[in-house]
């Protein structure tokens, strides 16, 4: 285990290094001098040429690839002059928030996806079965940033229940802690702020997590319909344990394995669509951060995002091939 | 009605044991059929209002009349059946007009990415060693980015327009068919006629495009269904950030940017074209999951249309 993960990490190194060489490529392949890019817009053609030194950017390709990477390395992406910080406090800044938003979704995708899953599995062409199924249906298809607009529109607009932009109402949240406010508020045991922080998630978070809702009950719905048929199902009826057991100790855990091989795979689609629920409810993560700086071509801080958004997709793949074999013992790393 | 006779009595006990396999598969075809035609019936209406847009639109989707600005829907007296947007433009014939441009797009993107997903898989595949290596390389980095992201990074470094936003929807799009194809050929290149058309002299590009090929394209065509819901998404999603086609060609994404900055007054502008987005990507997942279980129910495992 150790063996592999070891293997497992030294391995992530070259495909890193190949995603910040197209990235590095994509950069300098934008219309117009990088250095004219990087700066401002109000520099002048002295500013350009002393950056232009100061960067090396006069310096032959792989000299600059290599200062690119050494500093990506030690996380210097500049300073974003959007924002007149370096890019790495941004970063820090914001990224609890996309944290927080991602863990809700992922956890309201989970709660309700599974167990519908399992319950319309295991009832093949039940009534409960087709309404999983339509759910399921309008799950994946469902357009996210559509969703977010009607629920802002009907929930916060015409019932006025919950605030349909930010993340705090100004002067409730105390001290920061994890910069979950959630989690925040009740580590201080401080209600008021829990409720008016998880107000404003409520929302978001439903319309990040509705995607993977709907992948999530159709797969496990498979999934469970395939382990059913198997023979230690049979037996562990035949020995008379009782259907809730067999549901829920031989056949889920057993589905499991593609359950969050899934989760792995979605958590990319739900990074991503957290750039586009971010932006429709001003949320202040990374996503909403990205796109300010698409608009004024940021480049420190568009490069410097894509690539940590990249790392922790690469990163969380990771976690997840490292969790296969606490779930299912069979499964051995050791070659 | 007739009391039910023994055996259909029978049957209906033993129906939650896998007692009645011909009942399950005669229930499950019907829920198969209903999909197949509900999802065709939705993209046949779609490509029938794509093609016909210029005769069944009542306005022209650009013509601007400021003083008709943000009119409610009229939904049964017209003459804006779906109400008019901020520059007063009807929003049905601009909805009508996006369904081209996003199937246009949405199309051409699916044909590319299956073209160059099938062609590498299909080489990466059958000659294995070094040129696999390579390809399942790229097809690693590539796939190491979160979807859409990429896109977003290729337009915001390469600039806008309609060129770029092809390359940027193709970018990871044609991996799931690599995956697949590559998978597929690496079997394919065992069987006995390929065996045998290299006894009979056929060079290895003549083996790949008559041989291999065929057996590529139905697995292929499913894949391209998925493909071509997500592409549409996709699509609406870089549109909705302003990241899409020229503002000035009406897309559905682009329509519900507008519709949400206009949200608190008129909400009109951001049901229509949402809608239309949410019912051709249901037709089309319909579809595609129709035809992945006639087709090639062993699909139905690898995620495939996940993305």
């Amino acid at each position: 285990m150790l063996g592999y993960t070891v293997r497992r990490i030294l391995g992530t190194i070259p495909v890193m290094v190949l995603i910040s060489l197209l990235v590095f490529v994509l950069l300098h392949s934008a219309p117009g001098d990088p250095a004219e890019m990087l700066l401002s817009d109000e520099a002048t053609p002295q500013d350009i040429a002393e950056a232009k030194a100061r960067w090396g950017l006069d310096q032959p390709i792989y000299v600059q690839y290599w200062r690119f990477l050494s500093s990506a390395i030690q996380f210097d992406f500049g300073e974003s002059f959007r924002y007149r910080e370096t890019v790495v406090d941004l970063l820090i800044q914001r990224f609890p928030a996309t944290i927080e938003l991602a863990l809700a979704a992922i956890l309201i995708a989970v709660i309700i996806g599974v167990p519908l899953g399992v319950w319309s599995g295991a009832r093949p062409n039940t009534w409960v079965d087709n309404v999983s199924s339509v759910v399921g249906f309008f799950g994946i298809s469902m357009p996210s940033f559509w969703m977010g607009i009607m629920l802002i529109l009907i929930i916060a607009g015409f019932f006025n229940w919950l605030p349909s932009a930010g993340r705090e109402t100004f002067g409730v949240p105390g001290e920061r802690i994890t910069g979950l406010y959630t989690v925040d508020s009740l580590i201080r045991g401080d209600m008021r702020a829990f409720w008016d922080a998880l107000s404003y998630l409520i929302m978001p978070a439903v319309t990040l997590g509705v995607n993977m809702l709907g992948i999530l009950m159709r797969v496990t719905r498979s999934a469970v319909l395939d382990v059913m048929h198997e023979d230690y199902v049979t037996t562990a009826r035949a020995k008379g344990l009782a259907e809730r057991v067999v549901l829920w100790r031989h056949t889920v855990r057993n589905a499991l394995i593609t359950i969050i091989t899934v989760v792995g795979l979605e958590l990319g689609t739900l990074l991503s669509g957290s750039i586009i629920v971010e932006t429709v409810f001003a949320w202040p993560g990374i996503g909403s951060m990205l796109i300010a700086g698409l608009n004024v071509r940021d480049y420190p801080l568009i490069t410097g995002l894509v690539l940590a958004y990249t790392a922790i997709f690469v990163f969380v793949n990771f976690v997840i091939d490292i969790c296969y074999g606490a779930i299912d013992p069979r499964i051995r790393f050791d070659r | 009605m007739a009391p039910s006779t023994p055996a259909s009595a029978s049957i209906a006990e033993g129906r939650p044991l896998a007692a009645a396999p011909s009942a399950w598969r005669k229930r499950f075809g019907r829920f198969l059929k209903l999909k197949f035609l509900l999802g065709a019936g939705i993209v046949g209406l779609l490509v029938i209002v794509g093609i016909a847009a210029p005769i069944l639109a009542p306005y022209d989707p650009q013509a601007q009349t400021l003083t008709n600005a943000l009119k409610a829907p009229g939904f049964f007296t017209g003459p804006n059946f779906f109400g008019t947007d901020h520059l007063g433009r009807d929003i049905l014939s601009r909805i009508i007009y996006g369904a081209r441009v996003s199937l246009i797009i949405a199309v051409t993107v699916v044909i590319i990415s299956g073209v160059i997903g099938v062609g590498l898989g299909a080489v990466s595949g059958y000659f294995g060693g070094s040129t696999d290596f390579g390809i399942q390389k790229l097809v690693e980095v590539v796939w190491a980015f979160p979807p859409l992201l990429l896109a977003i990074a290729i337009i915001a470094f390469l600039g806008q327009g309609l060129g770029i936003l092809m390359i940027a929807l193709v970018s990871q799009r044609w991996i799931p068919y690599c995956r697949v194809s590559r998978g597929q050929t690496l079997s394919l290149r065992e069987r006995d006629f390929v065996t045998a058309a290299r006894a009979l002299g056929a060079r290895d590009g003549r083996i790949i495009v008559r041989h291999i090929l065929p057996n590529l394209l139905q697995a292929a065509m499913v894949i391209g269904t998925f493909a071509m819901a997500s592409a549409i998404i996709s699509e609406a999603s870089l549109s909705f950030l302003g990241l899409g086609v020229p503002p000035e060609i009406p897309t559905w994404g682009s329509m519900l940017a507008d519709g949400r900055t206009h949200i608190s007054t008129s909400w009109w502008l951001a049901l229509f074209p949402g809608l239309a987005i949410f019912i051709t990507v249901l037709g089309i997942n319909l579809l595609g999951d129709a035809l992945r279980d006639m087709l090639d129910p062993r699909l139905k495992r690898t995620g495939m249309g996940v993305r």
